[in-house]
């Protein structure tokens, strides 16, 4: 967690409004007087050497490196556009390397909607400086002022014909030279492609078929690997009998570390075949300490716990409320559930070097958990990133690359691919935490809030690799067993377990608790939006009771107490293209509305949702959805708005119908089907509506998870419209509505 | 050996008879246009063409391709140019992750083979077997009714 805490305190910056960029001064560098170092932008400040970011070719090509990482969210392209504008070239110039760790700067983990803030701000003054020493070689091979020099695709120009192109310029090591944070990024109306919807950059690739993915790629003499899990979290291998499965067909071998069992075969239908096989000649040891998923809520609330006031402000306390009112809600396990089951390819070359090729998020911090589980020099793990199906947070693609390389120390030369089976991708991934979020409410006569008290309980939040071996799955289960760190929860500003757990809004008094649980019955850890989802819930659930009590409309009420103007425009621009104030109820239907700035500093987005629900059978069907952003400068508007539809699409799922089941013994939620882990299907998916605010100059701020909170909690809000009923607890199965309907 | 027509190539390959298509496809065949999801006909990345039917590899043993066409992703492009349906996915940037894409392409290709002009709800019925988790449903109900439009 170290890493995500240096970035925290990046974005506090950000968030307090010092904007580095804009201590940018003109002319020319080399003659500027040697001032305190300035604050760089994003990732610059941790990788300032220009060159470890930018590569100008002799073939009239730029290479751009890159820590983030493509998964599916559109951020190489949107960082392609970036620095594509600030150095004035043309985008089919640019390459792109993206999360090779022996070739790309250190940018920790590629998630917390952070690749906008972090690398695109240090892409684009990366960018803006190499251009000015450009401009600054060319001025004296051009005998010119840089002030006369113009630049269009490469090509500077000067007074004349005289030009010179940055191919001819960049003979060595002229961007040797680290960022000075002195150079101002071009004016916003100087951009052409940021703020335009430049088409993703792999979307052919992915729509005719070419390699593309992790599970496509097949170098030469590739061989398969499977594993077996245990039946349960903490089972021991008592014995297995390998003989059987060693003389399958195509089976090279059977790996057997501790409770660690793996197989490696000629095919992957052979390597899944000898699993299967193998599972069922393996005696364990059983646990059975689980709460099960209807004893969680409880267990969570008297699980040993650390309770820490993260707000409590009381000055704005003046008067003894006339009410109060209270309300617990509860948020089950849920899963990222990726549609590919994670997968790994790790070779061991004769030199000793491990590669391994992953679509981790994490690629640093994995290839060092990697090479402290198997006693390798750290040196000697590289991790590239290819692409995976998405992954929505830390799943098992980090444990997929740990376990091709325990297969892959095992038969030295040759490339392992392993991918997990539907069932174990289901079973072991490290799910969203399950919370329960209290609310406790004082108001006035009228209805206004006097004192805001929110109190939750959860699980961790982030397991992420971290360079610790304990973090990979199959790494405790080995003959000498790495220990599970204690995970931690996340500190200000972005908070984990208690992200979002302070309301945006301006009460008189405010006080939060979070009661964090280091305890894990099932595996957890960072999934979309972390406890935003459950947070924002609970308190756009609460904004909608205390509308209702006070006679309010749900906007109206909101606004009494929003003062940021970004947000009110946000939250209006969302009312408005709804049609709130025109809309009329129809039998059976309701509507309803959330809102939250992610992170409370991200970006801002309001949800309205119109449904139906069905009394007889208590299904609920998504008529329409409406939804309103602002992620300040927009670098690609319809990335954004494919992040907001995604976002606003897997909340409607995960609200509707997501919970992991599990007993006392383990998981029970193995696949697809409706009673196991169903998900939103396209006959269920609402038209979206999606209107962008753009605002040109802000910082770029991240997209991806902002949707998650006002989704659930406008859904939420319209069931209540609908049926006067209030709903609490997550997912809203037609068993509980028709159970809350009866009530 | 098993013989069938891939992509309209006559292919022969030395797979065990029991082993899903989904497999020989990927692995022998190095085809990247079927997917492993589920490995249950449960979420439809793995779809492919059976003599113009939509099918799930997953769960199809390879020696049922014995003398057919079988269709990937691939085999609907032409000297590599993308078919009216790629194109409009790709005009319509209907993917994020684009894992699941490939399996509805083909379902939808199966669709707009036997209904050519369908309506929003004709399509969703018929990608209602397939999953998407990043949430691209509306985009590519988009792609489909314009590569229809466009025919």
């Amino acid at each position: 967690m170290a890493h995500q805490f240096r970035l925290n305190r990046r974005d506090l910056i950000r968030a307090g409004g010092f904007l580095t960029l804009s201590f940018g001064i003109a002319g020319n560098l080399s003659h500027a007087p040697a001032a305190e170092a300035l604050k760089l932008a994003g990732d610059l400040e941790d990788t300032p050497l220009l060159s470890a970011w930018i590569r100008i070719g002799a073939d009239e090509t730029v290479t751009l490196m890159i820590g983030k990482v493509e998964l599916g969210q559109g951020a190489v392209t949107a960082v392609a556009q970036v620095c594509a504008d600030e150095l004035d070239i043309d985008l089919k110039r640019l390459r792109m390397i993206s999360g090779d760790t022996a070739l790309v700067p250190n940018e920790g983990v590629t998630a917390g909607s952070q690749s906008m803030p972090n690398c695109a701000s240090a892409v684009q003054q990366a960018a803006a400086e190499v251009r000015h020493i450009l401009m600054e070689l060319a001025a004296e091979k051009l005998k010119a002022p840089i002030a006369s020099l113009t630049v269009e695709d490469g090509t500077l120009r000067g007074e004349g014909e005289t030009k010179i192109t940055y191919w001819e310029l960049v003979t060595g090591r002229e961007l040797e030279r680290k960022a000075t944070g002195k150079v101002k990024p071009k004016d916003v109306a100087d951009y052409k492609y940021i703020g335009t919807s430049v088409p993703r950059l792999d979307i052919p690739a992915i729509m005719t078929g070419q390699a593309l993915y992790i599970q496509e790629q097949r170098p030469d003499g590739m061989v398969h690997g499977a594993v077996v899990r245990p039946p349960t979290y903490k089972a021991k291998l008592k014995k297995v009998d390998t003989s059987k499965v060693e003389k399958m067909p195509g089976v090279l071998k059977v790996v057997r570390n501790g409770s660690f069992l793996g197989i490696i075969a000629n095919r992957q239908d052979q390597a899944y075949d000898a699993s299967s096989a193998l599972a069922k000649d393996a005696e364990w040891d059983v646990e059975d300490d689980l709460p099960g998923d209807e004893g969680i809520f409880d267990w969570l609330r008297s699980a040993p716990m650390r309770d820490e006031e993260i707000i409590n402000e009381t000055a704005g306390t003046q008067h003894a409320p006339a009410r109060v009112l209270e309300a617990t809600y509860e948020r089950p396990y849920q899963m990222h559930a990726s549609i590919g089951p994670s997968a790994a390819i790790a070779t061991l070359a004769d030199d000793g070097m491990l590669t391994i090729q992953t679509h981790s998020q994490s690629v640093f911090e994995t290839a060092k958990a990697i090479a402290r589980m198997l006693g390798l020099d750290p040196a000697k793990v590289r991790c590239q990133h290819i692409p995976g199906s998405g992954c929505y947070g830390h799943n098992l693609a980090d444990d997929a690359a740990a376990d091709a390389a325990l297969l892959a120390v095992e038969m030295p030369g040759k490339p392992v691919r392993v991918q997990y089976t539907r069932p174990q991708e289901h079973k072991w991934e490290p799910y969203g935490s399950a919370m329960v979020v209290k609310t406790r409410v004082g108001v006035d006569d009228s209805g206004n809030v006097l004192t805001w008290n929110l109190e939750l309980w959860s699980t961790p939040h982030g397991t992420r690799p971290d360079g610790e071996p304990g973090n990979l799955l199959s790494a405790r289960y080995l003959a000498k067993p790495f220990e599970m760190p204690v995970p931690e929860n996340g500190g200000p500003p972005n908070y984990a377990a208690d992200r979002n757990a302070i309301a945006l809004y301006d009460f008189p008094a405010q006080r939060v608790v979070t009661h964090f649980i280091s305890e894990m019955p099932l595996r957890v850890s960072s999934t979309r939006s972390l406890g935003a989802y459950a947070n924002v819930f609970a308190i756009e659930s609460t904004m909608d009771d205390l509308a209702h009590a006070a006679g309010a409309d749900p906007v109206e009420y909101r606004l009494r107490f929003l003062k940021d103007e970004r947000a009110r425009d946000v939250l209006r621009s969302a009312a408005q293209k709804f049609g709130w104030e025109q809309w009329s109820k129809a039998e059976g239907r309701g509507r309803g509305i959330g809102f939250a700035r992610y992170k409370n500093f991200a970006a801002m987005t309001a949800v309205a949702v119109e449904i139906e629900v069905n009394r007889k059978n208590g299904r609920i069907r998504l008529i329409r959805v409406v939804a309103a952003d602002d992620s300040g400068q927009t670098i690609n508007p319809d990335g954004i708005a494919n992040q907001i539809e995604g976002g606003v699409i897997q909340s409607l799922s995960w609200t509707l119908k997501e919970e992991v089941r599990f007993d006392k013994t383990g998981v029970l939620s193995e696949d697809w089907k409706s009673y196991s882990y169903p998900i939103l299907t396209f006959e269920e998916v609402p038209p979206i509506d999606v209107v962008l605010i753009d605002r040109p100059g802000e910082p770029f701020l991240g997209t991806g998870e902002a949707a998650q909170g006002p989704t659930a909690a406008a859904l939420g809000n319209a069931v209540f419209d609908a049926t006067g009923v209030r709903f609490r607890r997550i997912p809203f199965t037609p068993k509980r509505i028709l159970a809350g309907l009866k009530a | 050996m098993i013989s069938f027509r891939l992509n309209g190539k006559d292919v022969s390959v030395d797979a065990p008879e029991e082993a899903d298509l989904l497999y020989v496809l990927l692995n022998d065949l190095k085809v990247n246009g079927s997917k492993l999801g589920c490995g249950r006909a449960q979420c439809g990345s793995c779809t492919v063409l059976l003599d113009g039917e939509a099918i799930r590899s997953c769960v199809t043993p390879t020696k049922a391709a014995e003398g057919l066409e079988v269709t990937t992703l691939e085999g609907l492009t032409t000297d590599g140019r993308p078919s009216r349906l790629q194109q409009a996915f790709i005009d319509e940037q209907a993917a994020q992750c684009g894992y699941c894409t490939a399996g509805i392409i083909m379902e939808a290709h199966a669709l707009l083979e036997r209904n050519p002009h369908p309506t929003d709800a004709d399509v969703r019925s018929a990608l209602q077997g397939n999953l998407c988790r990043c949430g691209t449903h509306n985009r590519v109900v988009r792609a489909v009714l314009r590569a229809a439009n466009e025919a």
